[in-house]
Parts: C-alpha cells; sequence; structure tokens
C-alpha cells in the first residue's frame, strides 16, 4: 500500500477526530480563561488562571476527583472479577442455558438513565423500595441508601449494567478455549484453579483488557446515574468531576469555571489514559 | 460417596448457581415490566402485590401524553444512522492501519482513544453554540454526527483487532493476483471479518440507543430520542412509579429485544480471532 492510498483510507478518520476534539477543546480552553456568566453577561474580558483557581478551590474539587476514581476503580475491579465468576460458572452445557444467558447480559441494554430510575425508587426506596422490604422481613431497620451510602449505591447500578457486558465479553472468548489442552490438563490431574490460573486466564487477557480500556472510559464520566438518583449529594459525597463540571456549568451557569473544570478534567483523562491506555493498549496491539 | 456422586452434586450446585445469578440479574428488569402493569397504589404497596390485575392504563396515558412513536423513530434513527457514518469512516482507516501500519499507528488509535475521554460536559457549551449557529438543534441529524464522532474511536479500535486477526498471507495472495486494494476490502477482509464487523455495529447502536447527556442537552420536541423521554417524564412524575415504569419499559422494549435477537451473532463476532 502507497503513501497516498494510506492517507486517502485513514484521512478522514484522523481529520474528524482532530476537529471533533481541536474546536470544543480550543473553544472550552478560551472560555476558561474569560468571564463568561450567564447571569451577569456584563461582567467579561480575560481573566487568565482565576477560573482554574476557582474550579481548584471549590471545596468539592478534591471529593470530586477522589469519588472519580472510587467509581472508576470499583466498578472495573467488581464487574471483571463477577464476570469472570460468572463467565467461567456458565461454560458448560446446562439445562436452560441459552436463557441464562440471555437473562445475564440483558441488564447491557438498559438505559443508564433508567437504570438509576429502577434502583432508586422500586430498589433502594427507604420505605416502598425492595431492599427495605427485605430489611423489614429480616426484622431489620431499613437502610436509607442513596442517603447512607450514595457512592456505594452509584457503584451498585453501574455494575449492574456493566457486568453484563464484561459476561458477554468473557463468554465469547471462552468458547474458543482449546477444549484439548483442559482435558489435558485434567487427565494430568491439574485441579479447578490450577487450570484455572494457567490455562484460562491467560486465554482471556486480552478480553479482559478489552473490558478494562472501554469501560474506563464510560466509568471516567458516569453522569446519568448521579443526576438521576443524588444529584451529587448529601453534600459532595457522590459528585464525581463530570458532575462537578456539570453544575457549575448549568446549575450556577458559570460557564468561565465550568470550562476550568472541562480543562481539569481533559487533563485527568489524558493521564488516565496515558497510564492505563498504555499498559492495557500494548498488550492489545502485539 | 464415589466420585461420580461428587461430580454430580458440583454440576447440580453449578446450575443452580448459575440460575439464581441470572435471575437476580434480570430481576429488576422484571420488576420495572411487572410495575407498568400496576396501578399507581399497588407499585407502591408494602409489601409488594404479586397477584394483581394487569392494566394497561400506563401505557394509555403515556401515549395520551407523547407521540412514543416519534421519540422511538428519533432513536432508530440516530443510532443506526450514526453507527452507519462511523463505520464508513473507520473501516477503510482501521484496514489499512492493521495492513500497513506506519510509525504512529498504535499512538494514533491510543490517541484517538483518549478524545473518548473528553468529558462530555466540558465541551457542551461549543458544540451546542456551533449547533444553534448551523440551525441543528432539535435534529436528527447533530445527533447523527455526535453519535459518529463519539463511537468512532470504539469502533476504530476493535475493527482494528479484528483486521489484524486476518492472515496476512491471504491478502498477500490476492495481491500477487493483482487485486486492488478496494477489492482486497471487499472480497476478503469484509467476508473474513464480517462477523466482527457486525457485532462492532451491534455494540455501537446499543450505545447511541441509550446515550443521554447530548439528546436530553441538545434536542427536545422534534428531534428527542427515547432517552430524552424518560428524562422528561422523569421529573414530573418522579412520584408515579407505575407510568414511570411503563415509559421506561417502552423505551428499553426496542433494543433490548434487538439485543436477545442479535445476541447468537454478538457471541460470534466478539470471539477475537474467528478467523485463527
Amino acid at each position: 500500500m502507497n503513501k497516498s492510498l494510506t492517507r486517502f483510507l485513514q484521512g478522514p478518520s484522523i481529520i474528524v477526530l482532530l476537529l471533533w476534539m481541536i474546536v470544543p477543546l480550543g473553544m472550552t480552553v478560551y472560555f476558561s480563561t474569560i468571564r463568561y456568566h450567564l447571569l451577569y453577561p456584563e461582567r467579561s474580558g480575560f481573566i487568565g488562571l482565576e477560573n482554574y483557581e476557582f474550579f481548584y478551590t471549590d471545596p468539592a474539587f478534591w471529593p470530586a476527583l477522589n469519588n472519580t476514581l472510587i467509581l472508576v476503580s470499583s466498578i472495573l475491579f467488581i464487574s471483571v472479577v463477577l464476570g469472570l465468576a460468572v463467565s467461567v460458572l456458565i461454560n458448560r452445557p446446562f439445562f436452560g442455558r441459552g436463557l441464562v444467558r440471555v437473562m445475564l447480559i440483558s441488564p447491557f441494554f438498559i438505559m443508564p438513565t433508567v437504570n438509576a430510575l429502577i434502583w432508586k425508587n422500586m430498589m433502594m426506596n427507604p420505605i416502598y423500595g425492595l431492599f427495605a422490604v427485605i430489611s423489614h422481613t429480616f426484622g431489620q431497620e431499613p437502610v436509607d441508601w442513596l442517603t447512607d451510602f450514595p457512592l456505594l449505591s452509584i457503584i451498585i447500578m453501574v455494575s449492574w449494567q456493566w457486568t453484563p457486558f464484561a459476561i458477554l465479553i468473557f463468554m465469547t472468548s471462552l468458547q474458543s478455549e482449546d477444549g484439548e489442552q483442559k482435558e489435558a490438563a485434567i487427565l494430568d490431574g491439574a485441579g479447578f484453579w490450577a487450570r484455572f490460573y494457567n490455562l484460562t486466564l491467560p486465554h482471556l487477557a486480552r478480553p479482559i483488557a478489552v473490558v478494562i480500556m472501554i469501560q474506563m472510559i464510560f466509568h471516567l464520566s458516569i453522569f446519568a446515574e448521579i443526576f438521576v438518583t443524588t444529584g451529587g449529594g448529601p453534600g459532595f459525597a457522590s459528585t464525581n468531576l463530570a458532575f462537578l463540571i456539570f453544575s457549575q456549568a448549568l446549575l450556577q451557569f458559570d460557564i468561565g469555571v465550568a470550562s476550568a473544570g472541562g480543562v481539569f478534567a481533559i487533563i485527568l483523562a489524558n493521564i488516565v489514559a496515558f497510564f492505563l491506555i498504555r499498559i492495557v493498549g500494548k498488550s492489545l496491539m502485539v | 460417596m464415589d466420585d461420580k456422586t461428587i461430580n454430580r452434586i458440583k454440576d447440580g450446585s453449578a446450575v443452580f448457581a448459575s440460575w439464581t445469578i441470572a435471575l437476580l440479574f434480570f430481576f429488576p428488569i422484571f420488576w420495572m415490566v411487572l410495575t407498568s402493569f400496576k396501578t399507581e397504589l399497588q407499585a407502591i404497596a408494602v409489601p409488594p402485590t404479586l397477584i394483581f390485575e394487569p392494566t394497561l392504563e400506563n401505557y394509555t396515558l403515556v401515549q395520551e401524553r407523547t407521540d412514543y412513536v416519534k421519540y422511538a423513530w428519533n432513536s432508530v434513527a440516530t443510532s443506526f444512522g450514526g453507527t452507519f457514518l462511523a463505520m464508513i469512516i473507520a473501516i477503510p482507516s482501521a484496514f489499512s492501519m492493521a495492513f500497513a501500519p506506519g510509525k504512529y499507528t498504535k499512538d494514533i488509535l491510543l490517541w484517538m482513544l483518549s478524545t473518548k475521554m473528553l468529558p462530555a460536559v466540558g465541551v457542551l457549551l461549543p458544540i451546542y453554540l456551533i449547533a444553534q449557529k448551523f440551525g441543528l438543534l432539535d435534529t436528527q441529524i447533530v445527533l447523527i454526527i455526535i453519535y459518529a464522532l463519539i463511537n468512532l474511536p470504539i469502533i476504530m479500535w476493535i475493527l482494528f483487532t479484528y483486521f489484524k486477526e486476518i492472515p496476512r498471507e491471504i491478502l498477500e495472495a490476492s495481491r500477487m493476483d493483482g487485486a486492488s486494494t478496494f477489492s482486497e476490502i471487499k472480497d476478503i477482509v469484509l467476508p473474513l471479518s464480517w462477523g466482527g464487523i457486525a457485532s462492532t455495529a451491534l455494540l455501537s447502536i446499543v450505545l447511541c440507543w441509550n446515550e443521554a447527556f447530548w439528546s436530553i442537552n441538545l434536542t427536545s420536541a422534534d428531534g428527542g430520542t427515547l432517552t430524552a423521554l424518560v428524562a422528561s417524564f422523569s421529573s414530573p412524575e418522579g412520584l408515579f412509579w407505575a407510568k414511570l415504569s411503563a415509559v421506561s419499559t417502552l423505551a428499553c422494549a426496542p433494543i433490548v429485544v434487538f439485543g436477545w435477537l442479535c445476541q447468537k451473532q454478538l457471541v460470534q463476532g466478539l470471539t477475537f480471532g474467528a478467523v485463527k
């Protein structure tokens, strides 16, 4: 393939993504250095890094950063471990396997907003929710999930949606696992864990990398679940960076500060991308 | 107990565990659908009502108040349109990256993925202003373009990994026979990676369908998708669980059924190396 052909083939994707990145990014960086408040349009002009200082010194900044990292890491951990366990468990013929598979992957197709509404109302509501009913049945005081454990509630919701994705990917990769190798290992007397550790896990290395990479991208900017349920609260207990920026821009109408936050989030995303994607991505490119 | 009995017990408990986990995962969806057929009073009854006379009143009410078909059509058009647009851009590009990788190919792919991490909310205002300028607010077109762009990195990258799996010898042989690049793509790459392409497209369609941020912020009455419809119901009707469940069921049903129907395809395509 010659050079001009390569350019012709790759050009469109690179150019559109470059535009998609640079134009809004440029505007965001510009907005972040000026006074831009929707309620006070008369105040304007270049203010340098003041917006950044304001965003950085916002009492919600560190909690939001912290929550973002907690959300990403715990949801990833839950969905990969649970996804592995479940997909190994159902990797055998048994009665109703097709139906089990359909039920397991269904939550992945549910909209995040609907997901949040189901859990907020019908599961976690402290009076009418099913969890409360179950607590009562066992004579316990019901837990007010969204108030007392807001971050954990969000983690449960998002994990419920994304573990099925991990299951879907792992399940399909397990089907291509070498059966003869496994039988040989059984004949050699290798136990379940030895087989899992030495055969299955290496076989799944790539799918695991795929899952981590795709999910990380989505979990860095979790929004709908927080927006619909806790609204970032109580206090900043469940505010992540995406939500903090949103509340600066659309609830407090301060576009300048929100843009500064956007730049922060982009930098954070790129730091994460640099380290994690490089580690995970490398193993995928070989 | 002999070994056979122990194995049987093991198998039996594994099947039991599989079913239990599957039912637990599916339960919230089942409960939502069930609630949508209850009256509002039954929906919040403690202990929950399990046996009741199903009513369609919630669905009639949703249909009376909004134009479900229009929202559903917008969802279909934007998900399929966005995916189609992204695939057209991605296939040739991923093909050339997989078969003629340059010095910077890996870096380009990683950079593409990092654009996916751009927090949507940080760039909402610029995009809003641009869309307004071109008169695209509240249209299907703006969502199709954005959905294509936000899914392009993932599509590129998954396709790249599929194309890498195609043995180079096949391509070299066809090149010996004098095949052009275009016919290489059409006659060899596409048929061999059909499963991968289809499942990538399916994944992208699901992601577009469930996208909420851009559709809520850029569209309303005319170009609104089902996620926007659910959002518009969730605040004023937040306390009416049955109606909320009905509108949620209506919003999710098409994509869930679509997912079920395409499950086989999705499963076959995601084996990461069907042509090994």
